[in-house]
């Protein structure tokens, strides 16, 4: 059952890459590997959380994305921005002053991706209502929805579908405008992020023509020229801003934070927040060790996505002005649910297939899973047990998984290799050989400009 | 292939950790999902068992390629009538056990409802001897 691979906007940079464990040992699923002193993401494991790229000492992981220019091939240039941008700013600036400077950096209209969370609300408390077993789970985080594919392969049935916050937003645009435009190249739709695992999620819609998201914008890119605007170029200018697009409420501004989602739910809920916490969680949830939970709100960012990878602003800081905000506004703005808008867009974001991807299984066939198992727990009577990761693989048991996949040789652990040598079957030249393998050439020759010695150079 | 675990009496916070590895190497066998949350199930009230009832046990696990024999076995006061156990809702479960949310007296039934076989031999005064058998496929 391997059906087709993830996309992913995580990439390595193979010139700032200079081959440590951070991001071997950070990875929550295990997805990282060090080839020729180089870090290689694994296609089928990454989840797109952005783990790596927090842990890495130099910025050499980054996330991909459209180059910016390209929104004035449109001649509507629509901007679907998340809440928590505007946490990025100071309160003094008002929402006028904050959309204005985004519509300055070229964009035609702005809208809030949470802007359609009243329906996805709807539909999730329908959800609720059909009294299917529970605990529900929300498919708000992306990342979260594929550990779940990967790693809980049981637990995807238990997962609300429905789509994104930023794709319903789309979609109502669309629906309001027609699609026309869209097909025509006179309006593109640009998606501005707060993390990787959104892209990531976009894309892979597109390939299978899903989204009407016509490209990504990261987050920082965005701020770096919105604070532009607001704090050098406009300081001086007494420009008036312009009327907000569409009304605003504590919900929209909230969603995305942690809780946002439990708040609006029914009976029990938890909300779970940072994605090693989220992985503990769900090995009890399948344990059974849950009981009586209805609805479980599952983040891979500590703070929701106010710790998004692509924030600027610290995110205690970025809550902390988002509630204040939230504060003064109404909790939640009327939507009309007998309305032909309403229902169809409920049909058209209700209509995804969310399915079970399982990576742990040894192999598809139970005998030789079974096989495998035996050799794996066999080499590990041999290997150390130190989880060093000098083999270039995050611990000693994923070694000798990959050993038994004839992915990795045993000799590549630097305590295996000692024995060897000991007893004569492998020579100390060998040895430096293997270790250039996994970490590079003359990775073991003097070199003052690394990350902490004499002439560093990052 | 052999796991083995071992289960301390009174520490309720440890219960649920044999279920848990299990849980864990049968997904890398590829099991069914729906089979390993019944072996899961079982194995787990087993454990909570010798938690509330027991001095100390121990799980053996053992595991090929079309089922799993689990035998916990636990030094304690034993079961002196064990059909009278095996009824739903029978408890001898102290107050404070209950106080902690275990003791409805339907670990024994839901072992019986899981596993494909079940086994229980004991002597009062020593302890007690469960066997959980399963098969991967049905
Ligand atoms: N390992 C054990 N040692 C001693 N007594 C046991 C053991 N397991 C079960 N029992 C007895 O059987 C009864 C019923 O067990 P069970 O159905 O699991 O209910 P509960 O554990 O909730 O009381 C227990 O109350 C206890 O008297
Ligand atoms: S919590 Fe938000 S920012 Fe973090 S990965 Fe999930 S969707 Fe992205
Ligand atoms: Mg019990």
């Amino acid at each position: 059952m391997r059906t087709k691979e993830f996309y992913h906007s995580l990439k390595v940079d193979k010139d700032l890459c200079y081959g440590c464990t951070h991001c071997l040992q950070s990875c929550p699923t295990k997805a990282i590997r060090i080839v020729k002193g180089k870090a290689i993401i694994m296609e089928n494991r990454c989840i797109d959380c952005g783990e790596c790229m927090r842990a890495c000492p130099v910025h050499a992981i980054y996330v991909e994305q459209d180059d910016f220019s390209q929104i004035f091939e449109y001649k509507n240039r629509i901007a679907i921005v998340p809440a928590v941008f505007i946490g990025q700013f100071s309160l003094k600036k008002s929402y006028e002053e904050i959309i204005s400077a985004i519509k300055e950096t070229g964009f035609t209209d702005v809208y809030l991706a949470e802007d359609s969370v009243e329906i996805i609300n709807d539909i999730m408390l329908n959800d609720y209502n059909t009294g299917r077993e529970k605990p529900l789970i929300s498919t708000f985080c992306p990342a979260i929805v594929r550990l779940i594919q990967i790693k809980f392969p049981a637990l995807v049935e238990n997962i609300i579908p429905v789509k994104s916050p930023a794709d319903a937003t789309a979609q109502y645009f669309i629906n309001q405008t027609g699609k026309k435009d869209i097909e025509h190249k006179e309006t593109g739709i640009f998606y501005v992020t707060p993390c990787p695992a959104k892209i990531a999620d976009l894309k892979v819609q597109s390939s299978n023509k899903k989204t009407l998201i016509t490209g990504v914008i990261n987050m920082n890119t965005l701020y770096n020229k919105v604070y532009h605007i607001l704090e050098v170029k406009n300081k001086s200018k007494n420009t008036k801003p312009q009327a907000m697009q569409t009304a605003l409420s504590a919900k929209i501004l909230q969603w995305s934070l942690t809780g946002g989602e439990a708040e609006n739910m029914k009976g029990r809920c938890l909300a779970i927040d940072e994605v090693h916490n989220v992985i503990k969680f769900l090995e009890k949830v399948e344990d059974g060790e849950i009981s009586n939970v209805k609805f479980l709100e599952l983040r891979a960012c500590d703070h929701g996505c106010a710790g998004g990878v692509l924030m600027t602003e610290n995110r205690f800081i970025t809550v902390e002005r988002i509630k204040h905000r939230a504060s003064k506004l109404p909790k939640s703005v009327n939507k009309n649910i007998n309305t032909k808008e309403y229902q169809n867009l409920y049909k058209n974001i209700t209509n995804i297939n969310i399915e079970a991807r399982p990576v742990d299984s040894l192999d598809d066939d139970m005998e030789q899973a079974f096989l495998k198992m035996k050799k794996i727990r066999h080499l590990m009577c041999y290997l150390p047990g130190i989880d060093c990761g000098a083999c270039g693989v995050p611990d000693c048991q994923t070694l000798a998984k990959d050993v038994v996949a004839k992915k990795a040789h045993l000799s590549n652990c630097v305590f295996i290799q000692r024995g060897m040598e000991k007893n004569y079957k492998l020579s100390p030249e060998h040895s430096i050989k293997i270790i250039e393998k996994i970490w590079g050439e003359k990775r073991l020759e003097k070199n003052c400009n690394k990350k902490g010695a004499e002439n560093e150079t990052i | 292939m052999n796991f083995n675990y071992k289960i301390k009496g009174g520490d309720f916070s440890a219960a649920g950790r044999a279920s848990s590895e299990i849980k864990k190497i049968l997904k890398k066998l590829n099991v069914n999902p729906k089979v390993i949350k019944r072996i899961v199930v079982a194995l787990y009230e087993a454990e909570v068992n010798v938690v509330a009832h027991a001095d100390k046990g121990s799980i053996n696990a053992e595991i090929d390629s079309e089922k799993i024999r689990i035998t916990v076995v636990d030094e304690g006061p034993g079961i002196a009538d064990i059909d009278l156990a095996m009824t739903e809702g029978f408890s001898t479960a102290s107050s404070k056990v209950r106080e902690m949310g275990f003791g409805a007296g339907m670990g024994l039934p839901n072992m019986k409802k899981n596993a494909d076989i079940l086994n229980i031999k004991s002597k009062v005064g020593q302890g007690t001897m469960v066997e959980l058998i399963t098969f991967f496929k049905s």
